[in-house]
């Protein structure tokens, strides 16, 4: 069904009103997670399975079935919750279908699926009695267990477009931008930097044609919380985006994304589909006389083409080779306009400052981390997921609490940070809270948000060896000190993994790192060092008992 | 458009607005090192070589003069500890493919670069793109051409624009720093086009094919 465009702000509450009228609150909802690694599960069989009993037992004047985005605790996939009282069923199969309808039917609870604690064997059955979820703040991901991401009616249920309507109608482009910054939203791809100033730089460029541009690259390793949002809740990036636009003077925003994962790239061009159906893209937007179009372009495949200027580069259709940004993409970017570039995650929380404003938002936090942050939970962890907290929570509540500690009881030796680019530290340092600047210092910056767990068996020496060999397989190849100090840096480290270090080698990798870090042409390489550089605070003896030395010999220099 | 006063090496140098620090410096008789630089091409920025430190509003930093504007009040130092650093590992890096090229050799003298420091890999291409990027910019052929990426890019000629384009012109070849062009041009003749040259059809009949001469280095 089509529907008209939406002619005003009203009209999109009118809208509102009566999706939620035709809504019972009170009838029970199946959610099935068809999420990433629930889907890995065959989670599709499971929804499939809970369609066709409702269809066959002619349920669904009793029974809503939902099938939706990622629910963030991928550990015990296929995840269902069912409304209302958010209870939650884990590793869920097709067989357990009939009892989850019946006891759903009759205002039950499924005892065997709900979480049991691993050690003393205490039941939760209600989500915020999981141990995984209560110690999380889900401002972002909390609703993807409430939308079918394939329909715009289930976001606008939950609030949606509330925020894009509050930016048309009572504030000026000016007031956004200015709510932006006073929120110190700071980016959430990795440099943290904020978001306000960036917006400016592009508004205050005086080229008129300004584009923005949802990164939704993530191809940080180890991290999975892009993914979650962009597939399981679209809308709500969208939305932040078209805010973004009116705040900026964008007419034109480009959502860059993955190639390689279908159920995204369907989520997404829905999403697309349907704004413009409702008026909520393309021309006058609701009435107001905001123009604003959205593309969906796709990567080709390298890790580099996350990097803006390179992101740009493959936008323009050209091949995804960073350029040096000594001037800024936000000034000269896409076609040398001035391109407003934001992660993801960065774009989800746009929505929320506008509905509920700076002030609030500032309150969640660390003094110069405000809000949450999405963080994907991975490596030697009992639970991982993608998970969500608010900035300047100690490491040791993701750790431990959330992601309730180290598999097959063993003990944890340390965490890292920020995939190829980031940095380990070691299990001491676990009550630092989490924070741009503070984990920065330790030397393992949060980066895009992938947490690895590494427990007492890990060889860090082959941790930085596996990440070395990640770049140099995803380096575009420009420019000498990435290319070739990356390759250099490989083999001496595949060399000190097979305990076959050369004398000299530590001192050589030491140069490389600094060489390599100053001198590379853009961040992949620039970074590329970092895991190393925490190596050598943290762990150096390990990194020096692979030094054979060759006694008398005439080793090299 | 106001001249613009920077100052490079303790000199004070007029530039015009939107020239590179390596221009200014070049007409001011200042000689910084490069090797993906060439006069009729635009700017690469990929060996890297040319970094030099620019002191700006208190805060120093480092950055490739090829690419790298003039601005206001700038001051730049061509030879620091730590340029001079910088230049010695890169020219070590090159010099683990292409240990006998006359040009690193010279650096390697000027920065005390270790030919051997690291694991020698001989493919005797440094990847500085001026063949590639010539023969597309100036000569708009694009007969040779970039191929893959990160450590396994190499530089290749596309045997069915290579058969009818280099014969008359194999200018990358005089540009080319270490000879690998003319090398990989050769293999591809000799392996897509063998015995194919349009020599008699062509004004041209000199081929112009440069000697390769080994440069003498007493090494190990």
């Amino acid at each position: 069904m089509t529907m008209a465009r939406l002619q005003s702000a009203a009209e999109l509450e009118d809208l509102r009103a009566d999706i939620l009228a035709r809504r019972d609150p009170a009838k029970p909802c199946i959610a099935v997670c068809a999420g990433a690694a629930c889907d890995g599960q065959d989670s599709a069989t499971v929804a499939a399975t809970f369609l066709a009993a409702v269809d066959q037992q002619k349920l669904g004047g009793k029974l809503e079935v939902r099938t939706t985005g990622c629910h963030g605790y991928c550990e015990k996939g296929p995840n269902v919750v069912v409304t209302p009282g958010d209870i939650c069923y884990f590793e869920v199969s097709p067989t357990d279908v009939p009892d989850i309808i019946a006891a759903t039917l009759k205002g039950e609870v499924v005892e065997r699926l709900v979480y049991k604690d691993p050690v003393t064997g205490a039941k939760a059955v209600h989500m915020n009695e999981v141990p995984f979820y209560k110690h999380q703040t889900r401002l972002l991901i909390g609703d993807n267990p409430k939308i079918d991401p394939m329909k715009i009616d289930d976001y606008l249920a939950v609030g949606g477009y509330a925020a894009l309507v509050k930016a048309l109608s009572t504030m000026t482009p000016d007031q956004v931008l200015d709510e932006v910054k006073r929120a110190n939203l700071r980016g959430r791809g990795g440099g943290g930097f904020p978001a306000g100033s960036k917006w400016e730089t592009t508004k205050n460029a005086p080229e008129k044609i300004k584009y923005v541009i949802v990164n939704g690259h993530e191809g940080e390793s180890a991290a999975f919380m892009d993914r979650a949002m962009l597939t399981g809740n679209p809308h709500k990036i969208l939305e932040g985006l078209i805010i973004g636009a009116y705040a900026i003077g964008a007419q034109k925003g480009f959502m860059y994304t993955r190639h390689d994962m279908p159920l995204l790239e369907k989520h997404v061009r829905n999403a697309l589909t349907q704004a413009k159906e409702y008026g909520l893209l393309g021309e006058n937007i609701l009435g107001s006389g905001f123009d604003f179009e959205v593309e969906l372009h796709f990567d080709v495949g390298i890790f580099v083409s996350g990097e803006s200027s390179a992101l740009m580069r493959s936008i323009e259709g050209n091949p995804p080779e960073p350029r040096p940004k000594y001037i800024r993409t936000s000034v000269s970017g896409i076609w040398d306009k001035p391109s407003n570039l934001n992660n993801v995650e960065t774009w989800a929380n746009v929505p929320q400052i506008i509905s509920r404003g700076a002030e609030w938002f500032t309150s969640i936090g660390s003094e110069k981390s405000k809000g949450t942050k999405l963080i994907s939970l991975s490596g030697n962890v009992v639970n991982s997921g993608v998970v969500e907290v608010p900035m300047g929570t100690p490491l040791r509540t993701l750790v431990f609490d959330i992601g309730g500690g180290v598999r097959d009881g063993k003990t944890l030796k340390a965490i890292h940070f920020g995939g190829a680019m980031g940095g380990s530290i070691p299990a001491s340092l676990l009550d630092a809270p989490l924070d741009f600047d503070g984990m920065s210092k330790l030397g393992a910056p949060i980066g895009a948000g992938g947490l690895l767990l590494m427990d007492e068996d890990t060889d860090m020496v082959e941790v930085a060896r596996y990440l070395m060999d990640f770049l140099t397989k995803e380096s575009c190849g420009k420019c000498v000190p990435c290319r070739e100090g990356m390759q250099q840096m490989l083999q001496i480290l595949t060399r000190l993994a097979k305990g076959e270090g050369k004398k000299g080698d530590l001192e050589r990798l030491q140069d490389l790192v600094e060489v390599t870090g100053v001198a590379s042409l853009c961040a992949l390489g620039k970074t590329s060092g970092d895991p190393l550089k925490s190596m050598f605070r943290y762990f150096k003896p390990e990194y020096e008992s692979r030094i054979v030395d060759i006694a008398g010999g005439s080793e090299s220099k | 458009m106001t001249e613009i006063v920077l100052t490079i090496d303790g000199k004070e140098v007029r530039a015009a607005p939107g020239e590179t620090v390596l221009a200014a410096a070049q007409r001011a008789d200042i000689y910084i090192p490069t090797l993906c630089h060439h006069e009729k091409l635009e700017a690469f920025g990929g060996c890297r070589l040319c970094m030099v430190e620019v002191e700006s509003r208190g805060w120093t930093s480092y950055v490739v003069s090829c690419l790298y504007p003039v601005a206001k009040d700038i001051v730049v130092r061509t030879r620091s500890e730590k340029v001079d650093k910088i230049r010695k590992v890169l020219v070590e890096e090159l010099m683990a493919h292409a240990p006998d090229a006359p040009e690193l050799i010279r650096l390697a003298e000027e920065y005390g670069a270790d030919r051997d420091r690291f694991e020698r890999e001989a493919s005797f291409c440094i990847l500085c793109g001026l063949c590639v990027r010539y023969c597309n910019e100036v000569k708009q052929k694009n007969a040779v051409s970039f191929f893959d990426n990160g450590a396994v890019r190499e530089i290749k000629f596309v045997p069915e624009i290579a058969k009818e384009e280099c014969w008359d012109c194999q200018e990358c070849f005089t540009i080319c720093p270490t000879s690998y062009a003319q090398a990989a041009y050769l293999l591809t003749e000799a392996l897509a086009f063998p015995g194919q040259r349009k020599s008699h059809t062509h004004k041209t009949h000199t081929p112009t094919i440069i000697p390769i001469i080994p440069v003498a280095v007493n090494s190990r």
